[in-house]
């Protein structure tokens, strides 16, 4: 599903990722941990090209991202085509960015009605149906301002899926959540892997990635140090690195 | 040092209720006294001093020659805040362009229409035939005489129009970059485009911080309009000369006119009022705060931007 060969990523001098490679067979779950600054939410934001990579290949369902190989040259690709990789990636962020100015249900709806053109009632049916599967069908029509934080990020949640993607990407989806309000949120992506959504995570729960990720990769210094079985990494960690950071989370 | 907490349960009794003396304000009722005479005096002379001719303020006041100034007035307010507002969007939105060139335009236009007076600029257009004799907007075959193309009319609305624009890009790109750059990032992820992002996302939250000043902008239209008077067209402070000029009631037409200008600028405040509110919607968990006489008082007293 996702395809990563020596990424790079540079902001200005620095470098961000040094090499990432690896690969996201469908229906697994990745887990991405490191320290702050290892570049885990870079490398997510580069899968659907919020961010343009420097060096190195990288391929969503064995398509290039950003770019279209003619030749040896790379091509940029058009704002279009960019937009249409896009919505088969669902992204959910640290800090819900929820539109304020719409109800939960005006959220969830935005992107199938203004991207893919269903109809309003189309998309209103839709909406229903995933605010539910969230546990939010009664706050359908509360604003953000109005629900609390681990509501709003399953909001989030539900507006990701309402594009239908094939691969959904976590970015630290529980960080600024309440202790009490992580369990409810990290429910609704234990029900989505259970229904076999390829999920890429970068979290710093550590007990979700044992029980739900199939495989946990660690990243430092913008380059992954270890990765394998989120059990075997958690529980005999190779490299001091990986051992002297998960002394500090566990 | 080991602290203490008492678990609450039903049993325990809820404390009386505070009674306690207020702090007396003398400050406060001495201050209250002294704007109270003022006022009485002031309310005093303004009705007592024959001098007012409140008869001829009351006879003008619904002058047809007055009510067509005020038509006027309304009519280059609102056609030079609509050129202001495009032309504001326009010039924010390639301010922030990644073109230098692009941007560096946006930038010198707002320069040049913001550092000159705006009484300057009507004069300026109003005599652009002595630099332009004939316009022909670089197209063959077209050959305007611009003293018949630029009008009173036209210099005014160029003038005030163009000038409002430069204010406008500054409020509009102030409400583009107060909306969170995570807004646009998750409707990107959804995979809206550019131009999607821009007017369904970012714009309906950035008006929140464009109307406010843009009700000012427009309230300050409404008066800075009676500057295009010096180019001999009749809104309602021309027209109001026209008058004095023949009968000498000229403190009484300029009440007359006052007292339009307040009424006019009450109304787009109560206006601007409803407009904010609509656009607040999911800023906060209650209505937006703050009576509507607050909003009208604080809209009128508004201070425009040197001239």
């Amino acid at each position: 599903m996702v395809k990563a060969e020596g990424v790079h990523k540079r902001f200005g001098r620095v470098e961000v990722l040094n090499g990432i490679t690896l690969e996201v067979q469908p229906r697994e779950v990745m887990c991405l941990v490191g320290p702050s600054g290892s570049g885990k939410s870079t490398f997510l934001r580069c899968i659907n090209h919020l961010e343009r990579i420097n060096a190195g290949r990288l391929y969503v369902d064995g398509e290039l991202v950003g770019y279209r190989q003619v030749g040896d040259k790379l091509h940029e690709l058009r704002e279009s085509e960019v937009v249409r990789k896009r919505q088969e990636i669902g992204m959910v962020f640290q800090r819900f960015n929820l539109f304020p100015h719409k109800t939960a249900l005006g959220n969830v709806i935005e992107a199938p009605t203004q991207v893919k053109g269903q109809s309003r009632k189309q998309a209103v049916a839709r909406a229903e149906e995933l605010l539910a599967r969230v546990g939010l069908k009664d706050k359908m029509h509360s604003y953000p301002v109005a629900l609390s934080g681990g509501q709003q990020q399953r909001v989030a949640i539900a507006r990701a899926l309402a594009m239908d993607p094939k691969l959904m990407l976590f970015d630290e989806p529980t960080s600024a959540l309440d202790p009490e309000l992580v369990g409810e949120v990290l429910d609704v992506m234990r029900g989505l892997a259970a229904d076999g959504m390829t999920m890429i995570v970068v979290t710093h729960e550590m007990g979700f990635a044992r029980e739900v990720g199939d495989t946990l990769v660690f990243m430092d210094g913008g380059v992954i140090v270890e990765s394998g079985r989120p059990r075997d990494v958690l529980a005999n960690p190779r490299h001091e690195r990986t051992k002297l950071f998960l002394s500090k989370v566990l | 040092m080991t602290g203490t907490a008492t678990e609450t349960d039903e049993t325990t009794a809820r404390p009386e209720e505070i009674r306690a003396v207020p702090v007396r304000h003398y400050g406060r009722w001495v201050a209250a006294v002294i704007v109270a005479l003022i006022a009485a005096a002031l309310t005093y002379s303004v009705f007592t001093n024959a001098r007012f001719r409140w008869g001829d303020i009351g006879h003008f006041l619904f002058d047809h020659r007055i009510l067509h100034g005020v038509v006027v007035t309304l009519e280059l307010t609102a056609l030079s805040m609509i050129i202001g507002i495009i032309l504001g969007v326009l010039l924010a939105i390639m301010r922030l362009s990644p073109n230098p060139l692009v941007a560096g335009a946006s930038s010198f236009y707002i320069w040049i229409f913001r550092g000159t007076p705006v009484l300057v600029q009507i004069l300026l257009w109003y005599n652009v035939s002595a630099l332009y004799p004939k316009i022909s907007f670089g197209l063959p075959f077209v050959h305007l005489n611009a003293n018949d193309l630029i009008t009173p009319f036209v210099a005014a609305i160029l003038a005030l129009g163009l000038n409002e624009g430069a204010y406008m890009a500054e409020i509009v790109r102030a409400g583009l970059l107060s909306v969170d750059e995570g807004q646009t990032e998750a409707a990107h992820a959804l995979g809206m485009t550019r131009l999607q992002t821009m007017r369904r996302i970012v714009l309906p939250q950035a008006m929140r911080v464009i109307i406010p000043p843009t009700g000012n902008e427009t309230i300050s239209m409404l008066k800075t309009s009676s500057l295009v008077s010096v180019i001999a067209y009749a809104e309602l402070t021309y027209s109001a000369a026209l008058i004095d000029s023949v009968n000498y009631l000229v403190i009484q037409l300029l009440i007359v006119i006052s007292i339009w200008y307040l009424f006019l600028t009450t109304i787009l405040s109560i206006g601007q009022y409803y407009l904010e509110r609509h656009y607040s919607r999911g800023s906060s968990r209650q209505d937006p705060g703050g009576s509507i006489l607050a909003k009208i008082f604080s809209g009128m007293f508004s201070v425009r931007h040197g001239q």
